[in-house]
């Protein structure tokens, strides 16, 4: 069985982000990055699938070349290859742009399973996944809170606000995962020794195909226009109780002063 | 002058609170452009709630009532808006941003070639085009997105971003679209639905008002004592990552940066500290109170009101004046 985990570099959530002023896109060279919180979810379960069913598994990632040290983190947890697409003309992409290009990406590999994380921690948009599914003609089948894989069949818990359904889909399908799924592992020393040596294929738009009339910046259909830093929230009222709970009552003075009662 | 279409989300029969706000939202949007407001109710129930939805605002209402829809993942929704578009000529379409649904815009705007913008918390025309505001990075920039020219718009709206308004309009016209569904729509099934929710809470995405529990609480057992709060409140219940990490409540209410988003017109954290991991996941609450041990902890630096104490001594006395007040 052959399993692909695509991963996403992002800013770190504690470091300072920035949006450069001048094309309006996100300045991830500025800030600390790291591997997607969520991505050591995909990969824990890609990991699971390898010592469960012998799986093959590839971790693919699309960004600038200073994200190779991403790559490598991913692959110390134990997967056996990765491929990076790399490309200048990428930059800029909206989620549909992304989508087009890894799903171009995809088309040239060999996968059963595709696991995403269910959304990255920049944007938070979650349309790569099932967008992806739908370029590629596949079925979408995300926040799998479980997954197994039986036969040619692909079985997943997908999580909702109210419990979950049980869908399933016979394969390839793409999948997401949400932090529910599993306990992620760390990675272990021979992991990360392992991890330096492991076949790492670095490949440009045009290697992949990628239809760079589709991507980056330019050909976005949705553009972020303008943005402001979040103004700083006024200092409110903080007391200190004396150990009686009496605090209790000025904030519930304040509750019904605001109507929340 | 044509239509803008929001796609109701509803569960049990009933629209969900989003779908009502959108479609304030929607009229917000029409009030500008002159286009007329339609609700498009994909699944069975839709004769029961035309007049609901035509009291929020939809003149016309596109329905679908097949099984299909809760039978198979996604893309039965996705073949019905192709035809929702076709039949109506929209360029606009309103989406909740609850998970599933946003599969449904995904794969639809692949499908269109359509633009699609996410979590937008404010929405308005200028040239034709939606220009969305939508914050990124942990809530920390808020942006302006719009559309490129002349692709249809799909527009996913946060919740409590907009506020649910009877317009006071008569029954919608009904339009019942006729969908064929393709092969390919029904590659993914669904074998059962597990409903897990038992408590007659609000889903923390969608209510006025969460309480939220920590590591400050010690073990499991402090949740009875949220959720005695929040009971008194008419509040949902959620957790920080620590807590749930720990199996001390499910992780589906988990509140952050890899958990769900809540935007609450009033949150109470007790015992949770307030990491930007958190934070990034409520920090658009419009009032914030905390109580933590902690007088370091950053929590109180986006609170309205805080308490520095034991969340043991604090909560139950607010439990107490809460019921006395309520009377």
């Amino acid at each position: 069985m052959k399993v692909i985990v695509p991963v996403k570099r992002v800013p770190d959530t504690a470091g300072e982000k920035n949006i450069d002023p001048n094309d309006k896109t996100v300045d991830r060279e500025s800030v600390e990055s790291v591997l997607c919180p969520i991505n050591e979810f995909s990969i824990e379960e890609a990991v699971r699938l390898k010592e469960n069913h012998g799986a093959e598994v590839r971790v693919l990632l699309m960004g600038p070349e200073s994200a190779q040290p991403i790559v490598r983190k991913a692959l110390s947890y134990g997967l056996d290859s990765a491929v990076q697409i790399t490309d200048d003309t990428l930059a800029g992409s909206d989620a549909i742009g992304t989508a087009r290009a890894i799903a171009k990406a995809l088309e040239g590999e060999e996968f059963d399973l595709v696991i995403f994380g269910n959304q990255a921690t920049d944007s938070r948009t979650s349309i790569v996944p099932a967008a992806v599914a739908e370029i590629l003609g596949l079925p979408s089948l995300t926040y799998a809170r479980h997954l197994e894989v039986d036969g040619d069949k692909v079985v997943v818990h997908r999580e909702h606000e109210e419990g979950y359904d049980v869908v399933e889909a016979t394969l390839p399908a793409i999948v997401s995962v949400v932090e529910a799924i599993n306990d992620p592992r760390y990675p272990s020393f021979k992991g990360i020794m392992a991890a330096k040596s492991k076949p790492l294929d670095v490949k440009s738009a045009a290697d992949v195909g990628i239809d760079t009339g589709a991507v980056g910046q330019a050909n976005a259909l949705a553009v972020l226009t303008e943005f402001e830093q979040r103004p700083p929230k006024e200092a409110g009222t903080i007391v200190e109780d004396d150990g009686s709970g009496a605090a209790a009552a000025q904030l519930a003075d304040w509750m019904q002063s605001r109507k929340f009662i | 002058m044509g239509e803008l279409l929001v796609l109701i989300d509803h569960s049990d029969s009933q629209p969900k609170k989003i779908s009502l706000q959108m479609l304030a939202a929607a009229n917000q949007l029409a009030s500008a452009s002159g286009d007329t407001v339609s609700a498009v109710w994909l699944g069975e129930g839709a004769s029961a709630v035309a007049d609901t939805l035509g009291r929020h605002g939809a003149t016309k209402l596109y329905t679908w009532e097949s099984a299909d829809v809760t039978g198979y993942v996604t893309l039965p929704q996705v073949e019905a808006l192709e035809k929702a578009f076709e039949v109506s000529g929209a360029q606009v379409l309103l989406f909740a941003s609850s998970n599933h649904v946003k599969d449904v815009a995904a794969r639809l705007a692949v499908r269109t070639g359509a633009g699609v913008i996410t979590d937008a918390t404010g929405a308005e025309f200028a040239d034709g085009k939606v220009v969305a505001t939508k914050e990124v990075f942990g809530g920390e920039l808020i942006t302006k997105c719009t559309f490129a020219d002349g692709v249809k718009q799909l527009v996913g709206i946060s919740n409590n971003a907009f506020v649910a308004e009877e317009t006071g309009g008569g029954a919608p016209e009904v339009v019942a679209l006729d969908v064929s569904l393709s092969e390919s729509a029904t590659a993914a099934k669904v074998t059962s639905v597990e409903k897990q929710v038992t408590a007659d809470r609000p889903d923390i995405a969608e209510a006025a008002i969460v309480v939220a529990g920590g590591r400050g609480l010690g073990d499991e057992k402090g949740f009875a004592l949220m959720e005695e709060l929040a009971d008194l409140l008419g509040a949902g219940v959620g957790a920080s990552r620590a807590a749930t990490d720990a199996g001390w409540y499910p992780h589906r209410y988990q509140i952050g940066q890899t958990g769900r988003t809540v935007s609450p017109t009033l949150y109470i954290g007790s015992g949770i500290s307030g990491a930007i991991q958190h934070r990034a996941g409520m920090q658009t609450a419009q009032n914030v109170i905390a109580i933590n041990k902690d007088a370091e902890a950053p929590i109180f630096s986006i609170a309205d009101f805080g308490i520095v104490g034991d969340l043991y001594n604090v909560v139950p006395k607010l439990i107490e004046e809460l019921k006395t007040r309520k009377g």
